[in-house]
């Protein structure tokens, strides 16, 4: 079988501009659910762990804990809401059926991906500067390193909004698209330390859970803030663009055997 | 197997309909995961600016083979070149060239018209063209609802919406599988005429049906796929006439021993029993004959009590040449 990627010149931008802008009109269309909802959930998260709670606890790494959990509640929704929005995107055009104009146009696999995976990560930026911002509201915060902030911020996004087309095309029900996000995602992020530090955890769990990819993003992230991190930035770095590497290798090959679209 | 005929039908331009092939498919094959051997080696060429209708009966392979040209499934083995570009290896030639109107009804939901049919401009490369979208749908009745979320539209109006979706890049080669399953009759018109108006401008047509009428009205050259099998490829003209054969048969109200030596002259069969006449005649022929055989019957003493007429139906046919091959 020849490889489908040999085609030439050129890019199809008209192609990548109208999936982008079909996903935006789709966030548009239904803001209570894809803007106001998140939002609403994290300001609880803030008023519970850190008014009502975070009160009586003590400062980690000399940053109140109203203030620590900031960044974890920010990757929290930022991985949940990329892998979401990028699922259900190329999910549903596969269940109404309307996929067949995607696999018939002159497109080139990434040139999808560029478009499906663009907006949803778009979506996810915008979701945690908006829940960023709603946490100034609440408690006193300070970014040490901008760039580094957003460059975690831009990469986790466009990671998890990658992993959550996979998990898409893979998914052949609803449930299917549910397991991966409640099953693995949302345990991952909270024990990857969106609430706490993993130095707090006993030695043993401490080991355990360096194996949780979760940990170096909320890490890094957390050290743009505060100068501190459980582990190293670049260490963190490195991990993320690992993962970004490994979902970007199998959407690759999904499009190039047809997995799940072609057959 | 019949041979393929030359003849052009009287009332299409020669000069229009060349040669030379604008789909070319060669040994191509499928075989689903399941084991399920969809398509059995096809070999078809359609020329440049003709309608050409496949007919088969469901699960056919009809589907399978357009699935495989536009590019929504993966060939087992075979090869495709459409418009001169071979379909895996370059396909965004091939596909730019190509409109699909597939036969679910599949379109988005909350959508408006306008806009679902400029994302399939966009989809095939073409830059906005605010007049051209206009225009797609003033042409398909659409444009009063071009504002319209499609969900609210009636199953018709969709089938215009995913018309106009595939027409919006411009193809030289339209793709309309079953395009009238489940279409009332005025839109049935509607789109006749469309597809006329496309091929008049150079657009080849191929359009995939179980509805021999359909064939009738629209086709230049029809083929006949049954079991993922290309078993016939003909002009329309010369396949009509083979189609156009009917019968009448007579329930008789005494059943006859053989048929009297005055009936000899018509073509007429004698059920076993002797209690049914069947008389096989020519549609299409000047005269059918049958006010002379009725006035035979009636001189010869022999009186019916009931009769029915049946036209040889597609199925009919698909089944004894399928039978007839070995």
């Amino acid at each position: 079988m020849k490889t489908l990627d040999t085609s030439p010149p050129g890019i199809n931008w008209p192609a990548i501009a109208a999936i982008y802008r079909f996903e935006m009109a789709r966030t548009l269309r239904t803001p209570l659910q894809s803007v106001v909802s998140p939002v609403l959930s994290t300001s609880l998260y803030f008023v519970v762990f850190g008014a009502a709670i975070g009160s009586r606890m003590q400062a980690i790494d000399d940053v109140q804990y109203g203030a620590f959990i900031v960044p974890g509640l920010i990757m929290l929704t930022l991985l949940t809401q990329s892998i979401a929005n990028a699922s259900f995107a190329i999910y549903f055009p596969k269940f109404t059926g309307t996929i067949y104009e995607l696999l018939s146009a002159p497109v080139a696999w990434w040139e999808v991906v560029i478009g499906y995976v663009g907006a949803a990560a778009t979506k996810s930026i915008v979701l945690g500067l908006i829940i960023l911002l709603t946490a100034t509201f609440f408690v006193p915060l300070r970014i040490e390193h901008p760039g580094f902030m957003l460059m975690f911020l831009v990469l986790t996004a466009v990671t998890f909004s990658l992993f959550g087309f996979i998990i898409g095309i893979w998914a052949d029900g609803f449930e299917k698209l549910q397991v991966i996000p409640l099953l693995v995602v949302t345990p991952l992020a909270f024990l990857g330390g969106s609430f706490y530090s993993i130095e707090m955890l006993p030695p043993l769990w401490r080991t355990v859970a360096l194996f949780n990819p979760v940990v170096y993003l909320i890490s890094g992230f957390r050290w743009s803030f505060f100068g501190k991190a459980d582990v190293g930035v670049a260490v963190s770095l490195g991990m993320t663009l690992v993962f970004l590497a490994a979902c970007i290798a199998v959407v690759g090959w999904i499009f190039r055997t047809g997995y799940r679209l072609k057959n | 197997m019949p041979a393929m005929s030359q003849i052009t039908p009287s009332h299409i331009a020669p000069s229009r309909i060349t040669a030379s092939p604008i789909i070319s498919v060669s040994g191509l094959t499928k075989t689903y995961a399941s084991g399920f051997q969809a398509l059995k080696s096809v070999d078809l060429d359609i020329r440049k600016g003709e309608i050409f209708a496949l007919l088969g009966p469901n699960g056919a392979g009809k589907t399978t083979l357009i699935s495989i040209i536009c590019g929504l499934v993966n060939p087992t083995t075979g090869a495709v070149q459409a418009d001169g570009h071979d379909i895996v290896t370059d396909y965004r030639a091939a596909r730019a060239a190509i409109g699909l109107v597939p036969q679910e009804l599949t379109t988005d939901a909350f959508e408006t018209v306008r806009a679902t049919v400029g994302f399939s401009r966009g989809l095939f490369g073409k830059r906005k063209d605010a007049g051209l979208v206009e225009q797609v749908l003033k042409d398909l009745s659409l444009w009063d609802k071009r504002d319209s979320q499609i969900r609210t539209l009636s199953g018709g109006m969709k089938r215009r919406v995913m018309i106009a979706k595939a027409l919006a890049h411009e193809p030289r080669i339209l793709f309309l599988d079953e395009p009238t399953a489940g279409v009332d009759v005025e839109l049935r018109q509607d789109m006749w005429q469309l597809v006329r108006r496309l091929r008049d401008n150079g657009v080849t047509i191929i359009l995939t049906t179980h509805y021999i009428e359909e064939a009738e009205e629209m086709a230049d050259r029809v083929g006949v796929i049954s079991k993922g099998e290309i078993i016939l490829v003909e002009d329309k003209v010369e396949l009509m006439r083979k189609l156009g054969r009917k019968q009448l048969t007579l329930t008789l109200q005494a059943p006859l021993a053989e048929l009297p030596p005055t009936l000899s002259s018509f073509d007429l069969a004698l059920s076993g029993d002797g209690e049914e006449l069947t008389y096989t005649y020519d549609t299409k022929a000047e005269r059918t004959g049958i006010t002379t055989l009725l006035q035979a019957l009636s001189e010869a003493g022999i009186r019916f009590s009931d009769l029915r007429t049946s036209q040889s139906s597609l199925e009919d046919i698909f089944v004894s040449l399928v039978r007839d091959r070995p």
